[in-house]
């Protein structure tokens, strides 16, 4: 499943997850549910809380970041990293954590699987040419 | 006498005013916090007003605010 696909799935299935946006461990955005602009501000606001977040992680010689929640009164951001992307998703106050957490680690795997896919239709396109 | 009553009322009107401005503010601040979770599976929670959750807390605000204007 491509991540377009998955995010209009995730936001399908789920009633808490307002807006998602993911991107790749370059910085680029991958897909999201908003507006590009709205996007690449997220996703640069993202990117700054998640370096933040490592920098905690080097001060207190913890192993890599997995996910992090960061709770207002008006609302939830959410981070969930994996090996190749990030994702990013806004709630509104008081989500249930454990079943965001849990829609984004199945976003960033079914992504993940549709990268596997897509490189195995690949190497039988080349094996097929060769 | 008469201003006695009316004393009591205005004073348990301000308390009960001041409770409730003590009480929200302490409510904002109980649910503003940042939860990091590691790949060990530990986790650390920095509580509004530690230096390391007034650094990064703009950051989330900054996502906040984009989501919202992006809906």
């Amino acid at each position: 499943m491509d991540a377009t696909a998955a995010i209009a799935e995730l936001r399908e299935l789920s009633t808490q997850i307002e807006t998602v946006v993911v991107i790749a461990r370059d910085g680029s955005l991958v897909a999201s549910s908003v507006q590009d602009e709205a996007a690449s501000r997220i996703a640069a606001a993202a990117r700054d809380l998640a370096e933040g977040a490592d920098q905690v992680r080097r001060d207190l010689g913890r192993e890599a970041l997995a996910q992090l929640q960061a709770a207002t009164p008006e609302g939830s951001v959410f981070l969930v990293v994996d090996d190749h992307r990030t994702a990013v998703a806004t709630t509104g106050a008081d989500p249930t954590v454990g079943l965001v957490f849990y829609d984004l680690k199945t976003l960033l795997r079914q992504i993940a699987e549709g990268d596997g896919k897509a490189a195995d239709e690949e190497q039988e396109r080349t094996d097929g040419s060769a | 006498m008469a201003r006695r009553k009316l004393v009591i009322p205005v004073v348990i009107g301000a308390g009960s005013f001041l409770g409730t401005v003590l009480y929200r503010r302490r409510s904002v601040r109980n649910r503003t916090r940042l939860d990091i979770y590691f790949d060990d599976g530990s986790m650390v929670s920095l509580a509004a007003g530690s230096p390391d959750a007034d650094r990064l807390m703009p950051h989330a605000d900054l996502v906040l605010a984009a989501a919202r204007e992006g809906a």
